[in-house]
Parts: C-alpha cells; sequence; structure tokens
C-alpha cells in the first residue's frame, strides 16, 4: 500500500514536473531577488514596486511569451542570495535573475550567472567593481564613483575648497572617500581630514565635532541613508550650518524615499545623484505620478528608477531576441539607449555598465513638501572606477 | 576639550538609564535578561507613535513610555520570567535572546525595517556656547543629563531611604531569609523587574534622537549594556553608573582623538578593567 502510495506520487510529480517543462517554454521568466525585510527592506519595495509598475504600464507579454515575475527575499545575506538565485536558475529556470540590493549580494552571485550563462540585472548595488565579477552583469542603477565624482567637480567652484570627508566605514563608504578625495584634490582642493564611522555607530557627535574643530568649508558625508537622517540631525543640532561648514554627499543622504521625514534639517542640503524624483521632465512626472499612484501615496527613489530602467532594459532585449535567453539575451542588453525617467541613460556595451547624467542637486521645500532640486548637470558620466 | 566631555557625559547617562534595569535584575535575581534592550525599543516606538500619529507632545511621551514598558515587563515577568528564574543559565540565555530576536522580528514586521524620525520640539534643538565655543552643549543632551540625574538621584534614594528599598536589598542579599521574615519576594521581584524594564523604555524614548531607532536596536545595543553591567558590577546603581559615564566618555573621546580605531576603545577599555578588577569596578566585599 505504501509502496504503491510512493510509485503514485512519484508518477505525480514526474507528469508535474513535465508540465512546469511545456509551460516554461512558453514564459519569461524574471526572477527578482531583493531584500525585503530587514535593515534594507526599503530597497526591495521600491524596485519591487518599480518592477511591477513596469509590467502593468508596458503588459506581460514580451515577444509572444507571458513574463512571470518571481520575486523573492534574500534578508540581504549573500549566502541565501547565491542559494536563491541557484534555485532560480535551475528549478525555476529564469532567462534573467534581476535585482541585488547590496554589493555582497551581486558579488555572491556574479559566479551563478557566469557558470549558467544567465543575464544579471543589477539594480541596486553600487561598488564599481560589480560589472567585472562576471560577464554576465548588466548594472541599471549607478556606481558611487559618478556620483562622487560629480560632487568633488562641483565643489571648488563654488567656494568649497577645504573639505572634510566623513563616510561610514564599508565598502561603497571607502569608494565614496577615495574617489571624491582624489577628485577634489586634482581639482585643486584639499581634504582635512578623512574620517571613518563605524557601522553600527551609536553616536556622530565625536566625529561630528572633530568636523566642527577642523573648520572646513563643508563636509562631505556618504552614510547608509537611515543614518543619514540622524546625522543631519546632529549636524543641524551642533550649530554647524551656523558655524559655516556646508554639507555635501552623494544623493543617497537625501534618498527621497525619507527626505520628507527628516524634516527642516535636510533643507539647503547639496547633493549629487543620477536622480531625483523632482526630475524636470514628461517622462519622469508620469513615473512619479503612476508610482504614487500606485503605491499609496509612496515616493520613488533612486532605487525605485533603477527597477523601473531595469525591467525596460530585460523587455527591451528580450523583444529584441524574441525571448531567448543566456548569450543573445545579454548581447540584446548591452548598448541599450534610451529615455529613463532619470534623463537620458545607456549601457555601455563594453563595460555593461550604466552611463547617465549626474546631477547636482540642493534640497528645498516645494509645495510643503522636500524634494532635491535639480540645478546643475554634468552629462554621461561613465563609471571613473573602469577608467583605469 | 570641554565639549567632548559634556557628549560623553551625555551620552553615558542615557547608556546608564538603558542599562540600570539590566544590572538590577541581574543582581537581584541572577537572572540574566538579554531581551532588556527589546525593552527600551518599546519604549522608543511607542513615543515615535504617539509624536506621530497623535501628536502628544514630547514631554508626556516620556512617562508614557515609561509606564508602557513597565507594564510589558510586567506582563511578560508574570507569565513568562517567572518560569524561568530556577532554570540554568543557559537556559535563561537562550529564552531571553530568543525573545530579543521575537521583538526584533515583530517589530520589523509592524512598523517595517526604517529608521524612526521624530521631530524634537523647539526648545530642545538648540545650543549653547559658552567661552567661546570651548564648551558648547546641544540643548537636547543637557535635557537628557538633567532628566537622568534626576532618576539616578531618586532611584539611589528609593533604594537606600525607602522601605520598599530596604526590602529589595534584604531580597537581593538572601532570598530565602527575607521572604522567612514576611517579605513577599515574588512581588518585589515582579516590581523591580517593571520598573528596571521602565527605565529601560524611557531611555530608548530619550535614546531615540541620539541613537537612532530601528527593529535592530535590542541586539546592537545588547552589547554595549552588557559592558555597562560588566564593568559596573550588579550590587548598586551607583557601579553602572560610573561605569556607563566612563564608556560614554571614552567612547565619545576615542572617537573624537583616534577615529582610526573608532568604537574599539571601549572594549579595551573593557577587557583592561576586567583583568584588573574581574568583579566589575563596584562590587561590595561578601556580595554575590
Amino acid at each position: 500500500m505504501q509502496k504503491r502510495f510512493f510509485l503514485r506520487a512519484i508518477a505525480c510529480a514526474a507528469v508535474a514536473a513535465s508540465a512546469t517543462t511545456a509551460m516554461a517554454q512558453d514564459k519569461f521568466k524574471i526572477g527578482l531577488i531583493l531584500p525585503m525585510t530587514g535593515p534594507f527592506a526599503s530597497t526591495g519595495k521600491q524596485i519591487e514596486a518599480a518592477a511591477r509598475l513596469y509590467m502593468a504600464q508596458n503588459g506581460d507579454m514580451v515577444a509572444g511569451k507571458k513574463v512571470e515575475l518571481i520575486v523573492k527575499d534574500d534578508t540581504s545575506a549573500p549566502d541565501v542570495t547565491k542559494r536563491i538565485a541557484q534555485e532560480m536558475v535551475v528549478n525555476d529556470k529564469v532567462s534573467v535573475l534581476a535585482g541585488f540590493g547590496l554589493t555582497p549580494l551581486a558579488f555572491a552571485t556574479a559566479p551563478i550567472a557566469t557558470q549558467s550563462k544567465t543575464p544579471l540585472v543589477v539594480m541596486a548595488a553600487a561598488t564599481s567593481s560589480i560589472t567585472q565579477a562576471s560577464p554576465f552583469i548588466v548594472r541599471t542603477s549607478f556606481t558611487l564613483p559618478q556620483a562622487a565624482v560629480a560632487i568633488a567637480d562641483w565643489a571648488p567652484n563654488n567656494g568649497i575648497k577645504k573639505v572634510v570627508t566623513l563616510v561610514a566605514d564599508y565598502g561603497p563608504g571607502i569608494d565614496a572617500e577615495k574617489y571624491f578625495k582624489d577628485r577634489l584634490i586634482f581639482n585643486g582642493g584639499q581634504v582635512l581630514d578623512t574620517l571613518r564611522v563605524p557601522m553600527r555607530n551609536p553616536d556622530f557627535a565625536p566625529f561630528l565635532q572633530k568636523v566642527r574643530d577642523l573648520k572646513p568649508d563643508a563636509v562631505y558625508v556618504f552614510v547608509p541613508s537611515g543614518a543619514g537622517a540622524a546625522l543631519m540631525k546632529q549636524f543641524a543640532e551642533r550649530g554647524m550650518d551656523k558655524a559655516g561648514i556646508k554639507l555635501i554627499g552623494t544623493g543617497d543622504i537625501t534618498d527621497d524615499d525619507i527626505l520628507n521625514s527628516m524634516g527642516d534639517v535636510a533643507n539647503g542640503v547639496v547633493t549629487s545623484h543620477h536622480y531625483s524624483a523632482s526630475h524636470n521632465s514628461p517622462l519622469n512626472k508620469k513615473f512619479v505620478a503612476a508610482f504614487e499612484k500606485a503605491n499609496n501615496g509612496l515616493r520613488p527613489n533612486f532605487m525605485a528608477v533603477g527597477g523601473y530602467d531595469g525591467m525596460r532594459v530585460i523587455y527591451e532585449a528580450a523583444k529584441a531576441t524574441k525571448g531567448a535567453g543566456g548569450q543573445a539575451l545579454l548581447d540584446a542588453m548591452k548598448g541599450q539607449v534610451f529615455e529613463s525617467p532619470r534623463g537620458p541613460m545607456f549601457i555601455d556595451a563594453q563595460t555593461r555598465d550604466v552611463v547617465h547624467n549626474i546631477y547636482i542637486r540642493k534640497v528645498e521645500k516645494v509645495g510643503g513638501q522636500l524634494y532635491n532640486q535639480e540645478f546643475a548637470t554634468i552629462k554621461d558620466v561613465k563609471d571613473p572606477g573602469k577608467a583605469r | 576639550m570641554l565639549t567632548i566631555l559634556f557628549d560623553g557625559i551625555a551620552y553615558g547617562m542615557l547608556l546608564f538609564i538603558l542599562a540600570v534595569g539590566l544590572s538590577v535584575t541581574m543582581g537581584l535575581m541572577n537572572f540574566i535578561n538579554l531581551a532588556h534592550g527589546a525593552f527600551a525599543m518599546a519604549g522608543g516606538y511607542l513615543t515615535v507613535v504617539l509624536m506621530q500619529r497623535w501628536d502628544v507632545p514630547f514631554l508626556w511621551c516620556l512617562p508614557l513610555a515609561f509606564a508602557g514598558a513597565a507594564l510589558l515587563g510586567a506582563v511578560l515577568e508574570r507569565t513568562l520570567y517567572r518560569h524561568m528564574y530556577r532554570k540554568p543559565h543557559l537556559d535563561q540565555v537562550l529564552f531571553s535572546i530568543g525573545l530579543a530576536f521575537m521583538s526584533v522580528a515583530s517589530m520589523d514586521y509592524f512598523m517595517g525595517s526604517q529608521q524612526q524620525i521624530m521631530q524634537l520640539p523647539e526648545w530642545l534643538r538648540g545650543r549653547t556656547e559658552l567661552w567661546d565655543g570651548a564648551l558648547g552643549m546641544g540643548h537636547y543632551r543637557l535635557f537628557i543629563i538633567a532628566v537622568c540625574a534626576a532618576l539616578t538621584v531618586g532611584l539611589q534614594f528609593i533604594l537606600a531611604k525607602t522601605r520598599f528599598g530596604s526590602r529589595l536589598r534584604a531580597s537581593v542579599d538572601d532570598a530565602r531569609v527575607a521572604s522567612g521574615l514576611g517579605i513577599r519576594v515574588n512581588l518585589v521581584f515582579a516590581a523591580t523587574f517593571a520598573v528596571g524594564s521602565g527605565l529601560a523604555g524611557l531611555g530608548g524614548a530619550l535614546g531615540a534622537e541620539v541613537l537612532g531607532l530601528d527593529p535592530t536596536f535590542p541586539l546592537k545595543f545588547m552589547v554595549y549594556f552588557l559592558i555597562v553591567v560588566a564593568v559596573g558590577g550588579t550590587s548598586s546603581i551607583t557601579g553602572p553608573l560610573w561605569a556607563a559615564l566612563l564608556l560614554g566618555v571614552a567612547d565619545v573621546a576615542g572617537k573624537y582623538y583616534m577615529p582610526k580605531l573608532g568604537s574599539f576603545i571601549v572594549y579595551s577599555l573593557m577587557i583592561a578593567i576586567l583583568i584588573w578588577r574581574p568583579q566589575g569596578l563596584f562590587v561590595r566585599k561578601g556580595g554575590r
């Protein structure tokens, strides 16, 4: 009895398995791996919402195949990301892996992309060297050096010569410090000190006091976005703005997602980034309105735009290959030129990395809400990390 | 220089309020409560929710945070902790760390994982500079110091001068004899546990602005609480107070003067002190 049941179960499983393979042929599957819980859950939320928005706007059929989006939570643990990617490639037979909220998550999964020849679209992680980890990686987010170099170009021309850098002591922070410092010195500026704050830092007081005592023209900041709010508050509380010290940084600290809840302390902060929700273009206005409508008033941030453009790249590539995957799909992703809500962008065919404008923005109050208002543009910034 | 000292003291005071409850329960009930930070987090979130959703003034939030966390502490003590008192330490540690993880996960679920940001009232935002900027004091930090100092004096008074305090000390010294003398040790423990949790809640509410508040709070600061308790000893409240102040000043000064060493200063200090006095800095002779 037991045995018969077992055999029947196997038979069922076999039928089911063959059914899914048959189904797989008329489906185009995208495996979206994101941190949906834990400290980086907002990244996952933004990207998933943007990906679903793109599908809602552009239909779920591409080259005659039904697009299926499989979203999995990796809790921002690299080994989990890798395991999920493996399952997606082997069991679900996805054509594309996408998402990747943080640098280590992308690095952990790179070997799977290479071995299975599955294109991997990085929609969030921003460390320069990610695209070098596998020839199958394409990036639609941004690279930190792009933003860091832009603000280092802007600062010396605007009365900021002496700067102290204050970064979180981890990969992207050190990237942000290095590229900013090199470029600022190249531009004739001066870096008085480079401070690195431990990741689990309870209090910014000593670092900010150090900055204050060094009396720079500005302090350049890179910290994960949640910590940025606390830092800005303490910056204001310490009266640093009154002491004539400006706060500059990459756009991560004035993340659109939480900018409003930071309150007036964020007002006037100058940052450089590739996307602001207030970017003035018809496409972006449409994107922001649709995004807010679909997500209960949530404002899209740079993570969302990375996810949205990532879906665009995948869709267009799939159209070009008529739904085929692997190397052909990857080749169709390279060199795509298009207009994104962030402005014009393209995927560099050689580096598979994103090239786009970097904007210098200032936080201002518009209609009672805080926005990053763009006021200067640096055109077609390639990742400086690849130039070497 | 003076500013650094000031910031360090404010930070130390905050640590003290957060950790004093842990020190009392550890000394008193010989119970290692690693979930202590969860009560602090509860107080912090209560404040944020009250302020953001119902526009309760900040000053009202503080006693409410205390009361909320104390209530939570009392309920959990009666329902869960009580059964753990007689268990071995390993069981207690496993139980309370499990509780801490559960609190992290449930906060994440209900409140989301992002940092909570709260807006202080205007009168706490300013800053006073003395002696040509040699001493700069943020008003909020000044407020923290004042509140914590008042609490310390109050606690010390209760422990040393009131009947409850003497009962408490008697129960700590020898629970069996104390109960033989008619002291209801169970009730004393429950009340103390609730007050300790309440203080943590208050600390969480006060600290949300300075330390940040997200669901990983109980785990992030567990190490700091344990250092305060380990260095300060568990038999008095002056011990943890000095330990917290020392750690606060050392941490802030260390990060100011040697940023490269970062947060390592605190740990080296703890190692040095514990090698010198393994029982903690301030321990009565003959105490447990």
